[in-house]
């Protein structure tokens, strides 16, 4: 029983880190109070998307989608699957796209109240 | 042949135009506008092509991009839901643009073509959403559309940036959180294809990676759709943003989230599947009652009349879901409905409320009195006729709907479902008729009247521009028209019902 828990702990390892990564995001978007700081939480919790597509298509002593004449067709297991990874491009843009939005947000926002602190913020607006 | 490229042109006409009117409107800026219409109107028209050709053929139209087939391409399925919702939002904003020419005059003054290339970017996202047969693409389509609303709520009054931070906060962890379920779903299934994953998910019933990406799609999903519990950014970020930013994404946006929930409980699950490990669409509908009352509640406790159409749109939304959780096809009938209503009285009564703004310099309904009538006949006709509708009278539009749902409810026995529609629409009848009373009785001449400082006042009739009070007539007269066709519309809807 505990060899299977051991087991099941590290054979999962990669999605282990994911939640980590994920749960770090997720704090600093409830309880920072800077805005920029629940900015940079929320890339990275973005970023542990990207990391758990990137774990679930990777494989060892595999290689690149090109058919290799060494390699018979038939053995799908030393071929990589390029899908997950190239979605993960796109998400990545969407990040950066959504980063950039944010901060022209904040640069806003900071030119109207003159501070980024988000208890200071909901003071002036009410 | 070209019946078959519609749902290309579709999307690609607001892609062409989201690059069209930047082009000529930093050239010159008044272009902008007419062109966004031109815009929105091509698209709305292609839709009713495509809406009529449906109607004939009987057939969904699968197009692959490229000839690149399934499983290996990206695909647009034009189906009968994603040509009904085409339809209502393409000509909602088609309206609502024609519209915005002079309401948002003084927040807009110098950035009209950026404003209106984004609404484009906006109206291109929402139709791709609806169009796309495929699930990482819909999650593409829902950034985009969620990116160019973040810009377009950002513009208004001095909090306006503020609450579109919160919303874009919120917004991207529900995205995040979808983009997670369709991993899930990918690595259990191979493939991102809505119809080619729904043939493979009955064998995976009992996975729990199945379970696990349900729940993490449906929460990202009903975040977008501002379903009770994440409802939280849309109340500032609608009161806050300019008028015509806000009678654009107020009638269109929180419905594209109920169209997701529609399409992944429907048409890629089913609700076998979805049912199989908890009651998740009986949770949604417990979820929705309690919206609805909220949503009412909230509303009757405002003094801003913004605010107070914002809170009734968490409110009208849960309707839609409710529906969903019927899952019978009253139910579905009552719910599509009520997507098509709500977005036409929405907009018509964001459009009054955006006019009374843009004129009075406030919409604080304790400042509303029987001048309004005088100065604005039209338009305070216009709002009676949409306030009626969403409180349910007949024969206009929003009885209808409601009464289906109730039949839905009376069919699946859900006595608690029918009394929170009967308790809503007590609720909702409460928040209109406070300001009809108001408009059409409240003489600020009277003693007594606390406003007595504002007693002495000219009646002129306002010159309303036809830019305001046509798309707003247009919409509201809408309203009647549907009320009395609503049997045509009810067959279409049960007849594309996934009940078989």
């Amino acid at each position: 029983m505990k060899k299977k828990m051991i087991d099941f702990i590290l054979g999962h390892y990669a999605y282990w880190f994911t939640i980590i990564i994920m749960c770090i995001g997720l704090y600093g978007i409830l309880f920072k109070r800077n805005l920029i700081k629940k900015t940079i939480g929320l890339t990275i919790f973005q970023s542990s998307i990207v990391l758990f597509y990137v774990s679930i298509a990777s494989k060892w002593d595999a290689t690149v989608t090109v058919l290799d004449e060494n390699i018979p067709i038939e053995n799908v297991s030393n071929y990589l699957n390029p899908l997950p990874h190239t979605l993960m491009l796109t998400a990545i843009v969407v990040g950066v796209a959504i980063l950039g939005a944010s901060y022209a947000l904040l640069i806003n926002i900071y030119n109207r109240y003159g501070t980024l602190d988000e208890q200071e913020l909901l003071d002036k607006i009410s | 042949m070209m019946e078959s490229q519609i749902p290309a042109l579709i999307a690609l006409t607001l892609a062409l135009f989201a690059i069209i009117v930047p082009a000529f409107g930093l050239k010159n800026e008044n272009y902008a506008q007419p062109l966004a219409v031109i815009g929105a109107g091509v698209a709305s028209l292609f839709s009713l092509v495509g809406l009529i050709n449906f109607l004939n053929s009987g057939e969904a139209i699968r197009y692959s991009f490229g000839g690149w087939t399934v499983p290996v391409g990206v695909e647009f399925l034009y189906d009968g839901i994603a040509a009904f919702f085409v339809l209502v939002i393409n000509s909602v904003a088609f309206f609502v643009l024609i519209y915005s020419l002079h309401v948002s005059e003084k927040d807009l003054s110098g950035r009209k073509a950026a404003y209106y290339a984004l609404t484009m970017l906006m109206m291109l996202g929402f139709n791709g959403i609806v169009l796309t047969g495929d699930l990482f693409t819909l999650f593409v389509f829902l950034e985009i559309s969620s990116l160019a609303s973040y810009g377009l709520l950002a513009i208004g009054d001095k909090p306006a940036p503020y609450s579109a931070y919160r919303y874009l906060i919120i917004g991207t962890i529900g995205g995040s959180l979808y983009l997670l379920g369709i991993g899930f779903l990918y690595t259990v299934t191979g493939t991102l294809n809505i119809i080619d994953m729904s043939g493979m998910l009955p064998q995976l019933f009992e996975n729990n990676a199945v379970f696990g990406a349900i729940i993490l799609m449906v929460v990202g999903i009903a975040v977008k759709a501002a379903l009770f519990p994440m409802h939280g950014w849309l109340p500032d970020a609608y009161t806050f943003s300019t008028s015509s930013s806000t009678a654009l994404i107020a009638p269109i946006g929180t419905k594209i989230g109920a169209y997701t929930l529609f399409r992944i409980v429907f048409w890629l699950f089913g609700l076998d599947i979805v049912n199989f490990f908890a009651p998740v669409t009986y949770t949604l509908g417990l979820l929705a009652c309690i919206g609805i009352l909220y949503g009412s509640i909230m509303a009757i406790a405002q003094t801003e009349f913004k605010k107070m159409l914002a809170y009734s749109s968490v409110s009208q939304i849960g309707y839609i879901i409710m529906g969903l959780s019927l899952a019978n096809p009253w139910g579905f009938a009552g719910a599509l409905l009520h997507v098509l209503n709500h977005s036409v009285m929405k907009a018509a009564l964001f459009m009054v409320s955006g006019y009374l703004r843009m004129k009075e310099g406030h919409s604080d309904i304790r400042h509303f009195n029987d001048t309004y009538r005088k100065k604005y006949p039209w338009m305070m006709a216009f709002f009676t006729l949409a306030a009626i509708s969403m409180v349910g009278l007949p024969p206009l539009a929003g009885f209808f709907s409601k009464w289906y749902l109730a039949l839905g409810s009376v069919n699946n026995s859900n006595w608690l479902f029918l009394t929170v529609i009967l308790t809503s629409t007590l609720l909702n009848a409460v928040y209109f008729f406070r300001i009809l009373e108001r408009v059409y009785m409240k003489n600020p001449d009277q003693a007594g009247d606390t406003n007595g400082e504002i007693a002495v006042q000219e009646y002129t009739l306002d010159p309303t521009p036809a830019s305001v009070l046509i798309p707003t007539g247009i919409l509201a007269i809408g309203l009647l028209v549907i009320g009395l066709t609503n049997a045509i519309i009810v067959g279409f809807i049960l007849n594309i019902a996934p009940f078989g």
